[in-house]
């Protein structure tokens, strides 16, 4: 047994009197696929950002090498004006950290152009960022976020503005790579559905309390009861997971 | 007269000094357009002022007040980090406050009205010998930084949420970028005076950024408008004795207006 890519250890996040969650403890295995779900405001993002190091949690550690991660930051659409090209985009995720101007290498370009291809945007590695749909800047973020070959990958939302066959090119595109490659995924969704087929594990931030487990652990009317103290139910329409009765409508697992 | 005054010292002076401020503000502004700071910088210009009418009212060097104004408040806004309009407001409150304490210098000030009528509005001109070695130092200063910084300040003036995460020092750089803007600043403000810091940090980038995505070609576009803006000013002024700032300032609008009609029609 290889040790955890991640460990987070009775992590608490408070802001003011406002406590988020408390005790969260887990690991992150080689290879494993975790989705983070919960209601808007559970603090999903900011877990992130604590395993980016960008946020102090309140209690707990977490340990893991910062050096070799790929973000997939919650979409902001880029200015229509902005003077970059999608396939610089990508580039800065394998060296925009290094000092200099720099010029690519032919194998670095062709890392950029291979990252470019597995998200089916070769077409639009040379038209300018701002004049893209959010999706299609969705699809380039991925590729950046996996040029660098990171050993770790945090993705929040990835799938936002992405139609269903876009969904299933990302899905797939991790879902291989965290198997041969045996990079890790932690992805921030508000709907679990589209990663049914990768997800190993499951992290529910819930208003009352969290849970982590396997997806039929974890979503079930129980559990998520209990998360809640309300009464939920949790549903399975034709192999896809609904919630019903929280009160955040975001959160409803939407059948498509 | 004209091909007269070409033969002059001054005029040499003057042209090269344009020629140094018009490479280092074209250059860095194609950064402060990319991350809209420009009301930052025109308020660190006009608190240039504030410093420089400081160090009259003290007998100080007015470049020392000029470049410690600009670093000043170049410094503090950079350390700050703010976004949006939050940045918009806080921006606005302290140009405000330092513009009153910059008239209130000017009246204790009992030296030549000149002196703040250069600064505001330029004296290219009247640059000196040592001046021009000033300029030449700082913009060298600038220009190396902006060579050494230029991905991971690009990388973060796009994308500064995924920069950090991959480790680029996005707060310092925040700071840095503050710091090369106000040293451009105060060297701008000596040719095109406090009021027109804009019309090289500023009008240049914009244009280019209208008829290129290319980053190199963006920079090289930027420092070209800006050449031909100063040193077709400075000699436009002396075939027709009109302020040079005035000169300078309507080359590089009309190359921006130019641009904007031209990537227009473009997309038609």
């Amino acid at each position: 047994m290889t040790a955890p890519v991640v460990s987070v250890e009775q992590l608490a996040l408070r802001f003011g009197d406002r406590e988020l969650w408390h005790g969260l403890s887990f690991d992150v295995e080689r290879g494993e696929f975790l989705a983070v779900l919960g209601p808007n405001g559970a603090g999903k993002t900011s877990l992130l950002r604590i395993l980016l190091g960008r946020l102090e949690p309140s209690e707990g550690r977490v340990a893991l090498d910062r050096d070799s991660i790929g973000y997939v930051p919650q979409q902001r659409v880029f200015d229509r004006d902005l003077p970059l090209r999608g396939r610089e985009l990508v580039r800065f995720g394998l060296d925009g950290h290094r000092w200099g101007f720099g010029r690519l290498a032919a194998p670095d370009r062709r890392r950029v152009d291979e990252a470019v291809a597995a998200v089916g945007a070769t077409a639009l590695a040379d038209t300018p960022l701002g004049l893209l749909s959010g999706g299609e800047q969705q699809r380039l973020r991925v590729a950046q976020a996996l040029v660098s070959n990171p050993s770790l990958l945090l993705a929040d939302e990835p799938l936002l503005s992405l139609d269903l066959a876009y969904q299933q090119v990302i899905v797939r595109l991790l879902d291989e790579r965290r198997r041969s490659a045996g990079t890790p995924v932690v992805f921030v969704t508000h709907d679990v559905n589209p990663i049914l087929s990768a997800v190993d594990r499951v992290l529910y931030l819930g208003p009352g309390g969290w849970a982590i487990g396997p997806v039929d652990e974890v979503l079930t009317t129980e559990t998520l009861s209990r998360l809640y103290g309300a009464e939920i139910d949790v549903l399975r329409v034709r192999g896809r997971v609904v919630v019903v009765g929280t009160p955040d409508a975001e959160h409803v697992h939407h059948v498509h | 007269m004209f091909t007269d005054l070409l033969g002059q010292h001054f005029v040499h002076t003057a042209l090269l000094a344009g020629a140094v401020v018009a490479v280092v503000a074209g250059a860095i502004g194609v950064f402060v357009v990319t991350r809209g700071l420009s009301f930052a910088v025109h308020a660190i210009s006009e608190l240039g002022f504030t410093g420089t009418t400081g160090a009259l009212v003290l007998g100080l060097d007015p470049v020392l007040g000029l470049v410690g104004g600009s670093l000043v408040v170049g410094a503090s806004l950079g350390a700050l980090s703010l976004r949006g309009r939050e940045r918009d407001s806080a921006i606005g409150a302290v140009l405000a406050f330092g513009l009153g304490v910059g008239v209130l210098f000017l009246s204790l000030y009992q030296g030549y009205a000149t002196a703040a009528t250069n600064l505001l509005f330029g004296s290219i001109v009247g640059v000196n010998d040592a001046q021009l070695r000033q300029i030449a130092i700082v913009a060298a200063i600038v220009l190396v930084a902006l060579a050494l910084l230029y991905r991971p300040l690009y990388f973060a003036a796009i994308d500064p949420e995924v920069a950090a995460a991959r480790g680029v020092p996005v707060n310092a750089l925040s700071v840095a970028i503050f710091l090369l803007v106000a040293l451009t600043t105060a060297e701008a403000i000596q040719v095109v005076g406090v009021l027109l810091v804009l019309t090289l940090v500023i009008t240049p980038a914009a244009a280019a950024q209208r008829l290129t995505v290319r980053p190199a070609l963006t920079f090289l576009l930027s420092i070209g408008i800006a050449l031909v803006a100063t040193e077709g000013g400075i000699l436009l002024s002396l075939a027709k004795s009109w302020p040079t700032s005035f000169f300078i300032s309507s080359i590089s609008f009309a190359f921006y207006a130019a641009a904007r009609v031209w990537s227009a029609a473009r997309k038609t």
